[in-house]
């Protein structure tokens, strides 16, 4: 691995995102679009004020993990994967690159999510609001290393799609927002205490609540921290340099 | 021929593409310094075989030597370039933009980007997205990226397909120009006409190499007027090479 190769690969992710600015619009405006379609569906009950932080934590999370696992695919596809792989880019390089790239649309995204939630759609937290964002940022960073993992493990498109609902579906069934997770059977809390979304929406209704302190929320932000370290070291693990 | 003038040596190597076994037991060596022509059908097994020599192809068995090392090793990363049969470069960013990057990958001077661009014919579309060219200049692009750093071998998968005759024309003399200054250079084509331009020439079907001369060697072994005809006469002579051999994604898929 190497910081120039590393850092060409952001800035070049990020130029070609800047040549679609289409893209650009419906990545930083689609999740807040739908915390306002919740919030519109929830307009006269109290629903939005407990599901509303999950959600701020659910849409990013997703929408990262398809693009940055589509971004990929795409390289995969047009074969320029294969021309990185047979120069001498470290498969770190590659991933890390992507994590950059993504991990800065990801602060953006985020922060207009949190702004529009609070400030348009009225969501009220009782906590930090910096500590709310710290939390949706790391966790659409989750959502790009999950994609990146995904792709990298995938040696077909076919594959690459197929992890979404294999790695995303199941950590939203699980993370507390159809049923409280001390609620679900022992060996699903079991697992879903694993998860890292449901660590990312315990963390942030406790922001949104202020019912636990500062501490707890940074405990919960290192385990998604942890993830995404994880994520990436075994996304340049198993991205493969050689394919049948 | 030892391994030192080799720029390619390989060895009993055996591949599949996707499911189909292609490559079944192929040695061949190919000299440094030349114009390499590798000549075949679709489907026959030559974008394998170069899979294999820049090393992003697996191989069931065998050996492949690049430049006296291992296939794929590390160090031949910034040695040997290559160029896929369609061309792999980023269709959102722009000639120049596409050429910087590879160029940062590779850790070569920045004055390098101008030179295979001026090489390559492209100064006046640099500044177009590559996705807004045609499918000739994108591959010279393709081929422009595997120019930087000028490295020892260029293995380039049917790089002359869908250009107009006088650029495939300037594009051989550049392979050879290349080859003059030292360069060893590994060219697939389908195309019999291109044969006759290369030093040396591998015709392969069906995963097999049907013979290794030169262009008049190969005409005078078989007493043919051309290289079609040429290999129309190995073919006969060769019914060990499966007719029906069925072709595999490798070529076909991206042809």
């Amino acid at each position: 691995m190497n910081p120039r190769r590393t850092l060409a690969t952001a800035g070049r992710v990020l130029t070609q995102i800047r040549h679609d600015p289409r893209t650009v619009v419906l990545l930083l405006a689609v999740p807040s679009l739908l915390i306002g379609l919740l919030a519109w569906i929830f307009s006269d009950t109290r629903v939005f004020d407990t599901v509303g932080p999950a959600m701020i934590a659910l849409f990013p999370f997703t929408i990262m993990f398809v693009v940055t696992s589509i971004t990929t695919l795409r390289e995969r596809r047009t074969g320029t994967l294969e021309r990185l792989l047979s120069m001498p880019l470290g498969k770190g390089d590659f991933i890390l690159g992507y994590t950059l790239a993504f991990g800065l649309l990801a602060v953006l995204q985020s922060s207009i999510a949190v702004g529009f939630s609070v400030w348009v759609c009225g969501l009220e937290i009782q906590g930090s609001i910096w500590l709310l964002l710290a939390v949706a940022v790391a966790d659409a960073i989750l959502g790009t290393t999950l994609g990146l993992l995904a792709s990298a493990f995938a040696r077909t498109e076919f594959q690459v799609v197929q992890f979404m609902p294999l790695l995303v579906f199941p950590q939203i069934l699980l993370c507390g927002i159809f049923l409280p997770r001390d609620q679900l059977p022992d060996a699903l809390q079991a697992v879903s205490d694993w998860l890292p979304l449901s660590h990312a929406v315990d963390a942030l209704r406790a922001v949104a609540t202020d019912s636990q302190d500062a501490a707890y929320v940074a405990g919960e932000l290192l385990i998604i921290g942890a993830w995404i370290v994880g994520a990436v070291v075994l996304g340049s693990i198993t991205l493969r340099r050689r394919t049948p | 021929m030892t391994s030192e003038t080799s720029a390619v040596v390989v060895r009993d190597l055996r591949a599949r593409r996707g499911a189909h076994p292609v490559l079944h037991g192929l040695n061949l060596t190919v000299p440094s310094g030349l114009v390499v022509g590798l000549i075949g059908p679709s489907g026959c097994g030559k974008t394998t075989l170069m899979r294999a020599i820049v090393g992003v192809q697996i191989v069931r068995s065998g050996t492949v030597t690049v430049l006296g090392r291992p296939a794929g090793s590390a160090p031949l990363r910034r040695r040997v370039g290559y160029v896929t049969q369609d061309a792999s470069v980023y269709d959102d960013l722009t000639v120049r933009q596409n050429l910087l990057y590879f160029r940062s990958v590779l850790g070569v001077p920045l004055g390098d980007v101008d030179r295979v661009i001026d090489a390559t014919d492209l100064a006046p579309y640099a500044g177009q997205l590559a996705g807004s060219l045609s499918g000739g200049q994108r591959s010279r692009v393709s081929l422009a990226g595997a120019l930087l750093g000028s490295p020892e071998l260029l293995v380039l998968d049917e790089p002359t397909v869908g250009l107009d005759p006088v650029l495939r024309v300037e594009l051989w003399s550049l392979f050879h120009r290349l080859a003059a200054a030292g360069t060893s250079l590994l060219v697939s084509s389908h195309v019999m006409d291109e044969a006759s331009r290369c030093d040396r020439l591998l015709l392969m079907r069906g995963g097999e190499i049907l013979a290794d001369d030169t262009p008049a060697g190969l005409l005078g072994t078989t007493g043919t007027p051309d290289i079609e005809a040429a290999f129309l006469a190995l073919i006969a002579s060769h019914p060990s090479v499966d007719d029906t051999f069925p072709a595999g994604p490798t070529d076909a898929g991206h042809s």
